[in-house]
């Protein structure tokens, strides 16, 4: 991967800024921290959304595994769970700050590790489905796996998972700064992992089998294998993110913190849509207009946050289906590197 | 786990009328989905709150003094319109379009109207109580309310008039004409704008009716949508596009494995069980369709 002078200062300047950003704006830590993450689960879902074509709203699923797993490490690696989570929020058990960062780097790499496994041993059935199948299956598995996840008692079942509270080391900042470039080293590895995916083979792969798999599998691309490799790959950055989440937030629900496919996992799809699919910084620009939107919501519209999130997923799919990606490559195409023929361009219009 | 329904055969007996009755109402709302699938090919995620929508009409008019079981007239008459205005507004614009972005934009609408209703309504679990009794048979071992059996055959009713409709009016040759081949039937002079208009608007009437039969005999809230469109889905699915009878049997048989996983899991992995059990059959029909390939090949 080769990477031009100009995008190496952009680079850099992007990552000053990253590090310095919970020193520059200190009451917005959480949010930032919530922003990398939705710029993580974004950039993922785009790997198999758009590159492969395969539109999942079940990348949810290895979002709330890796919730559910980091937290019950931690827990479990020194105390008993199922007393932990029979005693809702008490404090009976208090990690030390070493078990906790101990418990947290076991409990994301289980979080990480886990959730590849499992995309791994489903994806051949699932990867098989078309379409609309697709969709619908992945959303059947994110929903079943809240209904289910949600009746077993080691886990808190119904009533809820308190994650271990942030231990007291000196500092009140700490936490929230602990956070934030915990999630802030994630993204910048989802962000070199993705870009070095997209500038090899595998991209064009991926990409061929979205344009017509029947084809692709006819050149002789073994398209299930490249599937369920991108799917993993999603799946490992998602546990990752979800893991970090839990920590943040504090407290696992099932279905409304951890499996939360009508929140979390319509926002990945509609963040990928809206900054564009199938390009790298698309993910990321929506997810970035996407989360200061919808702060702005809810904190302005209390209450009626849903209404306009479902009024904000029409408009888009129906009037911004390309997203601004695909609106600035529409307006610039010389600045995406497409040859312009300007009488071509004024023959079509004129045909218009 | 618990396995009493295997030891006293009566319980058996319960849970297979009681899943009929229910899965003749999931094959009435699959029917709506199958015939706006097969002449729109949009698969609408916000079949299941158009239902429940439905169900709040009558539970109002529960609430009003007025019997719920007018509900099943009153209900698809605004649903009707309820419909035509979605159409109006959304689905035209992604009637040709991809597939995912259908899905996508009456995703939209279901979390729009979850929350509408939400704030309408209030997030209480609600049923219009019609007052039917219960019908008691085998010596008083099995109970079914009467109001399941009006609902079941208010179901039957309604579908069977909707098949005459559809084989004898005019709108209904349109209709079966656009399913068939949208371009000819533009040729021929099928108004297929009309057409799709008034298939959204039978659905969401579909919809209505099976809500206010809902409300009377279960319950209602404003996010129980969701379960109904996946239900109508598999529906759909198992029998295939265009097939009736298929549509009613799998409902019913929807119905009964929903009773007897209700007896044997327990009420807390009911929803579980039926997201799953979408999953199984998805992927059971990926491992068939992938074996004729082979054949194919």
């Amino acid at each position: 991967m080769s990477i031009s002078k100009n995008n190496l200062i952009l680079y850099i300047g992007i990552l000053i800024f990253g590090i310095a950003a919970p020193f520059l704006f200190p009451a917005f830590k959480v949010q930032l921290s919530i922003l990398c993450v939705l710029i993580v689960l974004a950039t993922t879902w785009n790997i198999q959304g758009g590159e492969m074509g395969y539109n999942s709203f079940g990348n949810i699923l290895f979002y709330g595994l890796g919730m559910y797993l980091c937290a019950s490490v931690q827990v479990g690696m020194f105390f008993p769970l199922a007393e932990w989570t029979e005693s809702g929020g008490e404090k009976t058990f208090v990690h030390t700050p070493a078990q906790f960062f101990q418990g947290m780097a076991v409990g994301l790499v289980v979080a990480a590790v886990v959730p590849t496994i499992v995309a791994g041993l489903i994806g051949y059935s699932i990867l098989g489905l078309r379409g609309h199948y697709f969709a619908i299956c992945t959303l059947g598995l994110g929903v079943a796996a809240g209904e289910i996840s949600g009746g077993i008692e080691i886990i808190g079942a119904g009533q809820g998972f308190t994650t271990p509270p942030f231990p007291d080391v000196g500092s009140l900042d700490s936490r929230g700064e602990f956070f934030y470039f915990l999630s802030f080293f994630v993204l910048v590895l989802t962000f070199i992992a993705v870009r070095g995916i997209y500038s090899t083979r595998f991209r064009l792969i991926l990409n061929a089998i979205r344009d017509n798999e029947d084809k692709a599998e006819a050149m002789g691309i073994e398209t299930m294998k490249y599937k369920i490799v991108g799917w993993m790959i999603s799946a490992f950055f998602c546990g990752l993110a979800g893991g970090i989440m839990g920590g943040l937030v504090g407290y696992i629900d099932s279905t409304d913190v951890a499996f939360d496919g009508r929140e979390m996992g319509v926002f990945m799809v509609l963040m990928a849509i809206l900054g564009g699919k199938g390009t790298l910084w698309g993910p990321i620009i929506g997810a970035t207009v996407f989360h200061i939107f919808k702060e702005g919501f809810w904190t302005f519209f209390l209450g009626w946050q849903y209404v306009a999130l479902g009024v904000l997923i029409v408009v888009i799919v129906i009037y911004f289906p390309e997203g601004i990606m695909g609106w600035l490559r529409e307006k610039y195409p010389e600045r995406f590197g497409e040859l312009v023929d300007e009488k071509d361009r004024k023959a079509q219009v004129e045909l218009k | 786990m618990d396995f009493m329904v295997f030891q006293y055969p009566m319980i058996s007996v319960q849970a297979c009328l009681d899943g009929v009755l229910l899965g003749i109402l999931f094959a009435l709302i699959a029917y709506g989905m199958a015939l706006q699938w097969g002449v729109m090919n949009i698969i609408n995620i916000a079949q299941g709150d158009l239902v429940i929508l439905g169900g709040y009409i009558a539970y109002f008019m529960y609430l009003y003094g007025i019997h719920p079981a007018w509900g099943v007239i009153v209900a698809p008459v605004i649903m009707y319109f309820v419909g035509i205005a979605i159409y109006k507004l959304v689905i035209n614009k992604v009637v040709d379009r991809d597939l995912f972005i259908s899905i996508l934009a009456t995703f939209g609408i279901s979390i729009l109207f979850m929350q509408l209703m939400n704030f309408a309504f209030g997030a209480d679990v609600v049923l219009a109580n019609s007052g039917y009794g219960t019908t008691m048979l085998f010596d008083s071992n099995v109970v079914l309310p009467n109001s399941k059996i009006f609902s079941a055959f208010i179901s039957i009713l309604f579908a069977v008039c909707l098949v005459i409709y559809m084989k004898k009016s005019k709108l209904g040759r349109a209709i079966r004409a656009t399913a068939q081949n949208a371009r000819a039937a533009k040729i021929l002079g099928v108004d297929t704008e009309k057409v799709y208009a008034a298939t959204f608007g039978i659905n969401a009437a579909l919809c209505g009716v099976a809500g206010a039969l809902i409300s009377i005999t279960f319950t209602i809230h404003p996010y129980m949508g969701l379960p109904y469109t996946i239900r109508s889905f598999m529906i759909v699915i198992v029998a295939g596009l265009g097939n009736l009878p298929g549509v009613a049997m799998s409902g019913m048989g929807l119905g009964v494995f929903e009773e007897f996983a209700d007896y044997i899991l327990g009420t807390e992995f009911r929803i579980g069980s039926v997201f799953l059990l979408l999953v199984l059959i998805l992927v059971y029909r990926r491992f068939k369709l992938s074996r004729k390939r082979e054949y194919l090949k």
